[in-house]
């Protein structure tokens, strides 16, 4: 899977997010932004809709099925939702 | 893309499904339908899925199937559901596990994917079964009303954690209705049910429909969280 078209997806999904978001919370389009925690502007709702939004543009635009919130992803100790760039690799080690 | 609406039904090969298949169809929805058996629904607006309602990966290829050919599911009705009616004494783990697969883990999973489609259309109207066995609390009945018991709960909070994207969830529960899931229950036991309701006699498919029809209507946006037991317990 090649890694540009999976951050490119994660972009979008994200342009969509900024819509609904006030200015000051607005996502950086950057691969070091934080997905969640304290530093993150994204609240607990804000990372489920990048998460299902993530997977519905991949299924659209890649025909492929992918599932985020397996066991293993929940598991992790470092959690690949972290940031933009360990979301995009995760994704991108799940292959398809 | 079609402009009709899309309804996803589980467990349409028999009984209160094959009903609710029947009647949307006729209605002019395009109904999507699954269940363990193969399909003996014919109609060019059915498609059938044959698999078990608890396989997740079953549950998410149908749903992302349905997603890819008509980009959205606009109702969710988890009709799918096995009872055993047994004493807690005589009822085998195996049988309890069962039930709760069909029950809940079948209800969790379809609610799961389709809400998942239907978060992104910010619409979607979610109907889930329950049933009077849960206010009425019939022996015999403790693990299929248990199993139901948590379907209610789960559509409650479901409707909470869905309401910002305009999906309802609710809950009909019909008190006993002629199909397979009640033809071996003794016709005492039975009337005794019957008679603890406010309109004794039996449910039938058009009180279902009528309840599942509220839910759905554009009207009822407001309407979620809610269930809705049927005869008057």
């Amino acid at each position: 899977m090649e890694r540009s078209r999976i951050l490119g997806i994660v972009y979008e999904v994200m342009k969509e997010l900024n819509e609904g978001l006030e200015d000051e919370k607005k996502l950086e389009l950057n691969e070091n932004t934080k997905l969640f925690g304290s530093d993150s502007n994204l609240d607990s709702i804000g990372l489920v809709n990048l998460i299902v939004g993530v997977e519905q543009r991949i299924l659209d635009e890649l025909g492929i099925e992918m599932d985020l919130t397996d066991e293993k992803a929940m598991s992790q100790v470092r959690s690949p939702f972290k940031t933009v760039s360990s979301l995009v690799d995760y994704i991108c080690s799940l292959g398809g | 893309m079609s402009g009709k609406e899309v309804m996803l039904i589980t467990g349409t090969r028999k009984g209160i499904g094959k009903y609710l298949a029947e009647y949307y169809l006729g209605k002019g929805y395009i109904v999507a339908g699954c269940s363990r058996g193969e399909n003996n629904i014919k109609n060019n607006s059915y498609a059938h899925f044959q698999l078990d309602v608890a396989d997740e990966k079953a549950v998410k290829t149908m749903v992302s199937d349905i997603y890819r050919k008509y980009r959205k599911i606009d109702i969710l009705i988890n009709n799918a559901g096995v009872a055993s009616m047994n004493h807690i004494l005589l009822t085998p783990l195996s049988t309890v596990e069962s039930i709760f697969r069909t029950n809940l883990f079948g209800t969790f999973l379809f609610s799961r994917e389709v809400a998942k489609v239907m978060s992104r259309a910010k619409h979607g109207r979610i109907v889930n079964f329950v049933t009077v066995a849960i206010p009425l609390r019939i022996e015999g009945e403790s693990i299929y009303a248990a199993s139901k018991s948590a379907v209610e709960t789960f559509t409650r909070i479901l409707a909470k954690e869905l309401g910002s994207y305009n999906i309802t969830c609710n809950s009909v529960g019909p008190s006993a209705v002629e199909t397979d899931l009640i033809k071996s229950v003794p016709p005492e036991k039975i009337q005794r049910i019957v008679d603890s309701l406010a309109v004794k006699r039996l449910t039938t498919f058009r009180d279902i429909v009528n309840v599942i029809d509220f839910f759905i209507k554009e009207e009822s946006d407001y309407i979620t969280g809610q269930t809705i037991y049927l005869g008057g317990v």
